[in-house]
């Protein structure tokens, strides 16, 4: 422990602090001298101009991507977007990212599992781009003081670590952080059903003895490894289309920056969100004619 | 009355640097600096005793001086300086019997003032972006001077909870960068050719060396207490550190990086410690908005630092290091202080 509250309590910190008025001449900025774009969240406005562009093309023509009920999605102000995850190497979110981004005009940071900061090159294009890891203390500084959109996947890596035969099967949501995560800040959360990423890299099968030594959640063989070959197979995907469905957003009657909330509450509202979303995604598919064509 | 103050770690960058500043400040009547090596700054009336951290000596001089202020730079927080024994007497034996020797029944001490650094939050891919003073480190210690500053700041935590009527003031630093300060992450900057993990870039955050003295000086003279992080405004890509100062990066490798560090540390290439390594690779940020609300305004932000340090770099590669100007003299400085044949207050 860094730091005990009590600690923090035992000494009072406001109590004996002055109150200086501030004069107007230190108000000023202080001098800067940056050189790159890079932020606080490690990401680079530039690098993400260059990525949407190459990711455009992506979005529109391979996995021809259909919204509905996007005017769901607040366009200011915090707001939790949670949604199904899925595909071996997850489609899911920067085609949700970019779309958001694209359509509304307002940046998604995505959270994503720790374990991305140790992958080299991989890790830091990551950050570049607009991916944060998802710690509580992150999600809070976003969503309630800068009032920013956050898209997080409660099912974690166990959503795109499911086999094929598993698919749009949504997994154990965590132990609904993302629902505390939400009330702690006051914002809504916002369910989004994505149809389409599954098929576009499924899992056939696991190396759990390679991911134990690799240090990773899984290692998969995908369809595309035996489609498109062991190396090209890891990176490509089958242009299954695109179908995303904005649900109602959620709000909840509770004070926030609360400590902590009661856990059966948030068990509730957690179970109820990933209720709806299993719901939405079962119609999806019931109206689904066709995995490439929609 | 004015200030009674004590400064444990008087022959270091921050213990000599504060105790010029208190020299300036009327209401500090009496300085007694402590250490085991001489100052290294030209000081006009602190007293020097040599003397290291045990708890009988620092009780006689808290009691004979009536000390009212302790103000504890003495934490070692480059683990470059000295052996992990040496290291673990120093942080964490030494603010034992320092805080003991503050808490003697009758003692006369207010306030305690204690720099220690952000290396007590360790570099972790598990960490927030910004740590905050109450947000707990996400692993445990994996270096000896991370857990003996733990160690240290527990001993206070306890000294805090058991003296209510003391003002403890609790400073973790980010890394420091000045025009003056000799660090390992400096000394690393401070050639042509600076190591990287290959892969990785992360954002690291600095606060600048006289930041870090007015800070000292400014909890000290309000009182201000509670613990403060104290860095300048935003973190900044290693990248970027190396080309503001001009430095070229040499990858090393992201696997087994501590034993490829270790034929380099031999040659005399490399003298970046593991927790050093570590923070090349996932970086730290300390939210500094707590000693900001408290009054607190800095002068220069994590950039900011950085191009100081450059600054200070570009002149030392083209007129050379500077020698010290000032040296100890035990004599010279006895014979200002005491002698009746110097006139202290020539107007009077």
């Amino acid at each position: 422990m860094a730091a005990g509250d009590r600690f923090v309590e035992a000494t009072r910190p406001a109590a004996l602090v002055p109150l200086r008025p501030r004069d107007a001449e230190t108000e000023a900025p202080l001098h800067d001298p940056r050189l790159s774009d890079v932020d606080e969240w490690g990401r680079s406005e530039h690098m993400r101009a260059v990525a949407r562009q190459i990711y455009g093309p992506l979005y529109r023509q391979w996995f021809r991507v259909e919204w509905q009920g996007l005017e769901k999605v607040p366009t200011s102000g915090g707001a939790l977007l949670v949604a199904n995850h899925a595909a071996a190497i997850p489609s899911d979110a920067p085609v949700i990212m970019h779309g958001i981004e694209e359509e509304l005009g307002r940046p998604v940071y995505g959270l994503a599992d720790h374990i991305f900061k140790t992958f080299p090159v991989v890790g830091t294009l990551w950050a570049r781009l607009g991916g944060v890891a998802a710690h509580p203390e992150n999600a809070f500084r976003l969503l309630r003081e800068q009032r920013q959109l956050v898209l997080v996947f409660p099912e974690g890596t166990k959503g795109p670590g499911k086999l094929y035969q598993d698919r749009y099967r949504l997994r154990r949501f965590g132990r609904g952080g993302f629902v505390e995560m939400a009330m702690r800040a006051g914002v809504p959360i916002v369910p989004i059903a994505v149809v389409g990423a599954e098929e576009s890299m499924p899992t056939l099968a696991k190396v759990p003895a390679l991911a134990r030594a690799l240090g990773v959640p899984y290692v998969p063989i995908t369809a595309n490894h035996l489609v498109f070959g062991p190396v090209v197979g890891t990176l490509a995907y089958f242009p299954s289309k695109f179908k995303l469905r904005v649900l109602d957003p959620v709000t909840f009657q509770v004070p926030p920056e609360q400590e902590r909330y009661s856990k059966s509450r948030v068990m509730d509202e957690a179970e109820s969100i990933r209720v709806k979303l299993q719901d939405n995604l079962y119609d999806m598919l019931r109206d689904r004619r066709s995995v490439w064509f929609g | 009355m004015g200030r009674r103050v004590l400064i444990t770690g008087l022959g270091t960058f921050w213990g000599g640097r504060m105790a010029q500043a208190l020299e300036q400040d009327p209401d500090v009547e009496m300085i007694v600096g402590l250490d085991t090596v001489t100052p290294s700054v030209e000081l006009e009336r602190t007293e020097y005793v040599r003397a290291d951290q045990s708890y009988s000596i620092l009780s006689r001089i808290v009691r004979a001086a009536q000390v009212d202020t302790i103000v504890h730079t003495f934490l070692v927080v480059d683990s470059t300086r000295m052996s992990g024994r040496a290291l673990h007497e120093t942080n964490v034996i030494g603010t034992m019997n320092l805080l003991a020797a503050a808490s003697t029944a009758g003692a006369p001490v207010r306030q305690i003032v204690v720099k220690s650094s952000s290396l007590v939050y360790g570099s972790s891919f598990q960490d927030p972006v910004w740590f905050r003073e109450e947000t707990p480190r996400t692993g445990p210690p994996r270096t000896r001077i991370e857990s003996s500053l733990l160690e240290a700041e527990g001993y206070l935590r306890d000294f805090a909870e058991d003296n209510p009527h003391v003002v403890v003031t609790l400073l973790r630093f980010a890394n420091v960068l000045g025009t003056e300060i000799v660090t390992a992450t400096s000394q690393a900057l401070e050639r042509q050719t600076a190591p990287y993990v290959f892969g990785f870039d992360p954002l690291i955050q600095f606060v600048e060396e006289g930041d870090v003295v007015r800070c000292l000086e400014f909890v000290t003279r309000h009182g201000v207490a509670g613990i403060f992080n104290v860095a300048g405004d935003g973190r900044l890509p290693w990248s970027e550190v190396a080309s503001i100062c001009g430095v070229r990066l040499l990858p090393l490798p992201f696997v087994l990086t501590n034993v490829a560090a270790a034929p380099l540390r031999q040659l005399g290439l490399l003298d970046l410690p593991s927790e050093l390594l570590t923070l090349l690779r996932f970086g730290r940020g300390i939210d500094n908005r707590r000693l900001k609300d408290a009054g607190f305004t800095y002068r220069y932000t994590s950039a900011g630092a950085v191009e100081n340090f450059a600054r200070a770099r570009r002149l030392r590669r083209t007129v050379g290091a500077t020698p010290p100007e000032y040296t100890y003299e035990r004599d010279v400085e006895a014979f200002f202080r005491h002698s009746p044949a110097v006139v202290r207050n020539p107007e009077a």
